[in-house]
């Protein structure tokens, strides 16, 4: 069957190809873009190891109104995505979940993959990938969640061998720890408005983008 | 990458997406949000040469209302008071979780869609896809059968308006012709006291049900004052007639809200069948019953078992034989019958207000 060229922005980089169809989105991922921190499970939308945040070219203005940073799109499972389904989207992966390379905070962990170190949330780090963008996702859209609603957020995202208590006790803390996050820049930028001057000194943290 | 090669399409237009069917015959299949279809064709229990998208395709997408007693009338059969719904085929379920007009016109369908898959399903599955998948255990084409939907379709030979309840035809199967597009479905909005609930058992959260049920309760306001009429001065039940009443000095008496009896009634079951199905003959027996009267939980576990007593092909598998699933299913009848019965009474309001 003919190939198609697909343009896919992953983690803020445009990545072109001619792709089969069937190729599925975990597998342009890791093949076509060398991005094989999305693991690759049950392939058929059961086990979430592929899970990615997925901004469709289709997608209405999906404007974030707090301003805040943090990386946007939904999360989806990319095994039951056709990467020409994605074409002209734009992804992130877990690679671009961290500070990126020309940020100030490169290399650091995000608030999440943080909080699933200290916790202990993760033992052999199969499913890892898809349970912290899975995680990124829900606790943007859920910055206060109850405990049942942590479960049920995670109920699409299997491990098999740490259990869950140590991924249950890493969402409340990266919980806690993003609503702080998000209350200090808040504050920030409402000190920022009040005064011009220090507008300056936030405007490139707002840039990182 | 599992699935079998296959040419793909993505049309601009409706229109250019049936001719393509039309064209590619059998060989050619619809996606939407894949979330049923992709699983499908990497376990390859089907495989088509030619797969449609609907990505590009314009007016298949959102969520409207829909005014007014005219539109839907002859569907509907009759006039719709309430107005009707109107959602794109490719709206995803997300979409429609999130929709505040969802949630306040068509309650059944915003509680129903969080007991679909995990939220990353819901971020790409559709609500046209669903439907067309028609999968017996799933949540939206019990709730479609359940409010009485109309399933809008488009095919080379002009559009269609399906009655949900001629729609489901068997396992995976609708009445969907292989030339047809399905593009929106609509839902009337109840107008005056209604209840809504609908109740799964799965074994994990996101699986297909084991067995679940969806009611749609709707009280008789006409010949039944309600609290609100009671209070309005303008309402002549309110005024005192000195001509026909004999004793005009006794102010009206407030009538038991609970006096009003079901109007219509749904009870819809799914995972106990080959598809969706309705408990007809329990809610022709519960419609004109005194409302008030079917709020007892005996009373209720009666109507679950009446619902699943006449079911003879309920699927028996390694989830759970068949006796099993008609047992679960009366219990959860019954639970969603209760909550149902009770909002339409005003009570569950009550208890969150108070």
């Amino acid at each position: 069957m003919a190939d198609i060229g697909v343009e896919i922005r992953v983690n803020g980089r445009v990545r072109r190809a001619r792709v089969e169809p069937r190729l599925t989105l975990v597998d342009f991922l890791r093949e076509r873009c060398q991005l094989t921190g999305t693991h690759v499970g049950c392939e058929h939308g059961v086990c979430g190891a592929c899970t990615v945040l997925l901004t469709p070219a289709d997608a209405e203005a999906d404007a974030d109104e707090s301003g805040r940073e943090g990386p946007h799109g939904q999360a989806v499972r990319s095994c039951l995505v056709f990467a020409v389904q994605a074409d002209g989207g734009e992804v992130t992966t877990i690679e671009g979940i961290a500070g990126r390379p020309a940020q100030p905070e490169a290399g650091q962990l995000s608030v999440v993959q943080a909080a699933f170190r200290e916790h202990h949330a993760l033992q052999c780090g199969f499913c890892t990938p898809g349970f912290v963008i899975s995680v990124t996702a829900f606790l943007r859209d859920q910055p206060d969640p109850t405990d049942a609603q942590i479960r049920d957020a995670l109920s699409g995202n299997l491990c098999r061998c740490t259990g869950y208590q140590g991924i249950l006790a890493a969402v409340r803390a990266a919980a806690d720890n993003l609503r702080a996050d998000n209350l200090r820049a808040d504050n920030l930028r409402a000190a920022g408005a009040q005064d011009d001057s220090r507008q300056s000194t936030i405007q490139p943290t707002q840039e990182t983008r | 990458m599992k699935p079998a090669s296959f040419a793909y399409h993505a049309p601009a237009s409706a229109k250019e997406a049936v001719e393509l069917l039309a064209e590619l015959g059998d060989g050619a299949k619809v996606i939407a949000g894949g979330q049923s279809l992709i699983p499908m064709l990497a376990l390859r229990l089907a495989a088509f040469e030619h797969l449609i998208d609907l990505r590009d395709v314009p007016g298949v997408r959102g969520i409207s209302g829909r005014g007014g007693a005219v539109f839907g009338g002859a569907v509907f059969g009759g006039a719709v008071f309430g107005g009707a719904v109107w959602i794109g085929a490719g709206t995803t379920q997300a979409a429609i979780g999130r929709s505040a007009l969802v949630a306040a016109k068509v309650p059944l369908l915003a509680r129903a869609t969080p007991l679909i898959g995990h939220f990353q399903i819901r971020n790409r599955g559709t609500i046209g896809g669903s439907l067309a998948h028609a999968e017996a255990a799933a949540e939206y084409p019990a709730v479609a059968l359940t409010l009485d939907a109309v399933i809008e379709t488009m095919s080379p030979r002009g559009e269609r308006a399906i009655p949900a309840s001629e729609f489901f035809t068997g396992i995976w199967s609708t009445a969907l012709e292989p030339d047809e597009l399905l593009t929106g479905v609509v839902f009337r909005v109840r107008a005056g006291r209604a209840g809504f609930a609908i109740e799964e058992f799965s074994r994990r959260p996101g699986d297909f049900a084991v067995a679940g049920a969806a009611i749609a309760i709707e009280l008789d306001d006409t010949n039944e004052p309600s609290p609100s009429n009671l209070l309005d001065p303008k309402n002549p039940q309110n005024t005192p007639n000195l001509q026909d009443s004999p004793e005009p000095q006794d102010p009206p008496k407030p009538r038991d809200p609970w006096d009003a009896r079901v109007s219509r009634c749904a009870i819809g079951l799914f995972g106990l069948g080959p598809t969706p199905l309705r408990a007809s003959a329990v809610e022709a027996n519960l419609i004109g019953s005194l409302a008030g009267d079917l709020t007892a939980a005996a009373r209720a576990r009666e109507i679950g078992q009446a619902a699943v007593a006449g079911l003879d092909s309920v699927p028996s598998d390694l989830h759970g034989p068949a006796a099993y699933r008609k047992r679960v299913g009366a219990a959860l009848v019954a639970t969603a019958w209760l909550r149902a019965i009770r909002e339409a009474l005003g009570e569950e309001a009550e208890a969150a207000n108070g």
